[in-house]
């Protein structure tokens, strides 16, 4: 199996434009004129090859909830957005709180398209009392613990669950909304919410969570992520905990960064995430804080729901939106778009979260002898969102009729092209 | 933007021109109320779909009214014996009705934008907001408006749509009460700023939206400062059922800090006219007596519900000239 990718802007320890030839799942050759005899071959010219996208944040619904997403289905949206592999969240049903649970999810995964993780919950039925089995769960593989859609309520538990992680090496990842201050809340509270009637998740319950969690980790000694931050203050207190010594990552989400509040002004439903869309204060932070490198990985936070749950009054519809086929162009947007650092984009969507995640087979620099697996970005590419043309099994984007600038091209998982030109291989 | 053709779904954004065009509308129709054949042909052989997700007794009771007396067929859907009962979507029971041909749906839900949401499902038929969560209650404010209008055109004597906009320049009107919560509210105050009062909310602070610094009202931290200034006391229905109570200390306190005692009622100026959207929660936010006292003009609110509402029905669906009545 070779495959050869000509002429592309190959990112490595040095940037530069080359050839690049795949044998066997792995990168053999980097260079220039490579020759093509018996090759699969890739037009790269004027495209970014790097390592595929790694995401950190992926609702993939199986088991329990396949009418809106599987492990199968998820593996192909993430493999058309240039994605090599993806974590999966343990907020199923039943939760991935046992070895069992987890280990069904891997299994599925090694048919799936792209490689497929899984993160598994803090507590036993996310349920905010008692801890999973980390150590058990570690020893295979799982690599970030979290309750996801809620925090960890008691911060006693919290703590413990800290100092346990520590010696394991593992991380803690939390969605950081205190529940009590967000309660019923369907949408960021400020002058929308207000003006709409729809009741608030304030800011506020975001960074009290973010600053509760960042002391007991500092306490402890113990690593922590934070997902989807979504706050101009909340990644202040991040990034000056993470220069006050606390061991500290924080994702942000593709829709928290690009777009705002007042998208709830008509009640779709596919505009409502939790934590919510915030101010456009809160997304330039975000911006600011991508562009500086303040912020380890874009997430997707993809979270299929099938037609009819979103297409309910904004208050009873399940909150979360598709992310997989979207978030690189919009990263690159964020970015700045031709002014662009590839090794920026590549280090946010690709080399820290594979390091988080612990995947030492993704996320390196295109050097040959490395595991091939690899993503052609198209910087130069537009196209437009279309809900009914994307691989998810789900349609509640946000960005449904927007025009997109950059798009992988290609994507390849151990040397093998999975996905080409929006197109399952 | 006139609601002639259109759904009604806000008072947002509506000019006090589209206002006025309703309250004349209305007052044309309180004469039709007055005859002995309370009825004209206006809507003959429309269908009005009666949709309510919430209880209610005299919205829905009105609306019904006013379109029997505008000879339109009234479909009324009763929710809680329905297949909504069995799980069927908001979609599915408004695609039921409209492929029964119908030309307007009036609808109260719980859901706060749920009006908007059925616009988008049925672009062909005209939506009128009888209430949706905390969002919008667009007849309620008009028919606040009207009554204003109609009593302060009355003293003067004359007919309300002889003043035009006239008598809210400059009008004091005082809100009282669970601000955050309230459709009512919302409606209210986009009719009243809209058509030239000044207002002034009162309330706990836990009782007032986010947002209300952008609103263009003055918040008051006593209510006892204002009693004076006030040629319109609005109330609001402080709404146990949505868990206001968890938002103030207890009842009694609100009652002791923001309800309309006889104490303070007495500060209020006597041509002030006291409001209330009701049901009334007597003891709580209006003494008892108060609400009874010749100021107060609840019961003629009632009333007016049923112009009001024939003047929504015949501008948004027939959205004919007021000379075709």
């Amino acid at each position: 199996m070779k495959v050869l990718i000509r002429q592309g802007l190959v990112v490595g320890r040095e940037t530069r434009v080359a050839d690049v030839l795949v044998i066997d799942g792995k990168v053999r050759e980097i260079g220039p004129g490579l020759a093509a005899r018996g090759a699969e071959v890739v037009d790269a010219e004027g495209c970014w090859v790097g390592p595929a996208f790694v995401d950190l944040h992926a609702h993939l619904r199986e088991p329990g909830h396949e009418d809106a997403e599987t492990i199968e289905s998820g593996a192909r949206a993430a493999a058309v957005g240039g994605y090599g592999a993806v974590i999966a969240m343990p907020n199923t049903e039943p939760p991935l709180d046992s070895v069992a649970a987890v280990g069904y999810v891997l299994e599925a995964g090694r048919r799936a398209l792209v490689d497929v993780g899984a993160a598994a919950a803090i507590t036993v039925g996310r349920r905010g009392e008692n801890l999973t089995p980390m150590a058990e769960l570690a020893a295979i593989g799982v690599r970030l613990f979290t309750d996801d859609g809620v925090a960890v309520r008691d911060a006693a538990v919290l703590r413990r669950a800290l100092a346990y992680a520590r010696p394991l090496g593992v991380r803690v990842a939390e969605h950081a909304e205190d529940p009590d201050l967000v309660a019923e809340g369907v949408m960021n509270e400020g002058v929308w919410s207000g003006r709409l009637g729809l009741t608030g998740r304030p800011a506020v319950a975001e960074l009290v969570t973010v600053l509760r969690d960042l002391e007991l980790a500092r306490e402890v000694g113990a690593p922590i992520h934070f997902l989807h931050v979504s706050t101009a203050a909340a990644l202040a207190a991040i990034v000056s905990a993470r220069r006050g010594g606390v061991d500290v990552s924080a994702e942000i989400a593709p829709h928290h960064f690009t777009l705002d509040e007042s998208a709830c002004e008509h009640y779709d439903a596919n505009f409502k995430v939790n934590p919510p869309l915030r101010t456009p204060a809160d997304v330039a932070a975000l911006r600011r804080g991508l562009r500086e490198g303040e912020i380890d990985a874009v997430a997707t936070d993809h979270a299929p729901h099938a037609p009819e749950a979103k297409d309910q009054p904004f208050d009873e519809a399940p909150a979360g939106v598709l992310g997989l086929e979207h978030a690189a162009a919009l990263t690159f947007e964020a970015l700045g778009a031709e002014s662009a650092e590839p090794t920026r984009f590549f280090a946010v969507l690709s080399r820290r979260p594979a390091a988080l995640a612990g995947l030492a087979e993704h996320g390196g620099w295109v050097e040959a002898g490395e595991t091939a697996n690899l993503v052609v970005f198209d910087p130069q590419a537009t196209w437009t969102v279309d809900r009914d043309r994307l691989h998810s099994r789900a349609r509640n984007t946000p960005y449904h009729g927007r025009a997109m600038r950059g798009r992988a091209r290609t994507t390849l998982v151990r040397g093998t092209v999975v996905a080409h030109e929006g197109e399952i291989a | 933007m006139s609601v002639r053709g259109q759904s009604l779904l806000s008072l947002r954004g509506l000019t006090p021109e589209d206002l006025l065009e309703v309250l004349d509308t209305a007052e044309s129709f309180v004469e039709v109320n007055r005859r002995s054949v309370k009825k004209v042909p206006a809507l003959r052989g429309r269908v009005v779909a009666s949709l309510f997700y919430e209880e209610s007794t005299r919205t829905r009771l009105s609306f019904e009214t006013a379109a029997k007396r505008l000879s339109a067929d009234v479909l009324s859907l009763a929710v809680a014996s329905s297949s909504v009962k069995k799980g069927e979507s908001l979609r599915d029971t408004i695609a039921t009705i409209e492929a029964l041909g119908i030309d307007a749906v009036v609808l109260r839900h719980r859901a706060s934008g749920a009006a908007e949401q059925v616009a988008r499902y049925v672009p062909h038929v005209r939506v009128i907001n009888a209430g949706d969560g905390q969002h919008q209650h667009p007849t309620q404010g008009l028919l606040d408006v009207f009554t204003v209008r109609q009593i302060l055109a009355a003293r003067r004597g004359a007919r309300g749509s002889e003043t035009g906009a006239a008598l809210f320049e400059g009008l004091h009107v005082l809100m009282v009460g669970d601000i955050r919560h309230s459709r009512v509210a919302r409606s209210d105050i986009d009719a009243y700023v809209a058509l030239g009062a000044t207002v002034r909310v009162a309330a706990p602070p836990t009782l007032l939206p986010p947002g209300i610094e952008t609103w263009p009202v003055t918040v008051v931290d006593s209510l006892r400062d204002s009693l004076e200034w006030a040629d319109v006391l609005a109330l609001l229905r402080l709404q146990q059922e949505r868990g206001t109570g968890r938002f103030v200390p207890s009842l009694a306190e609100f009652t002791a800090t923001f309800g309309l005692t006889q104490e303070r009622f007495a500060l209020v100026r006597p041509e002030a006219l006291v409001m209330h959207p009701g049901p009334i929660n007597r003891g709580i936010e209006i003494d008892a007596a108060v609400a009874d006292a010749p100021a107060s003009v609840i019961t003629r609110q009632v009333a007016n519900g049923v112009p009001i509402r024939m003047a929504v029905l015949f501008l948004t669906v027939a959205g004919a000239r007021e000379g075709e009545l």
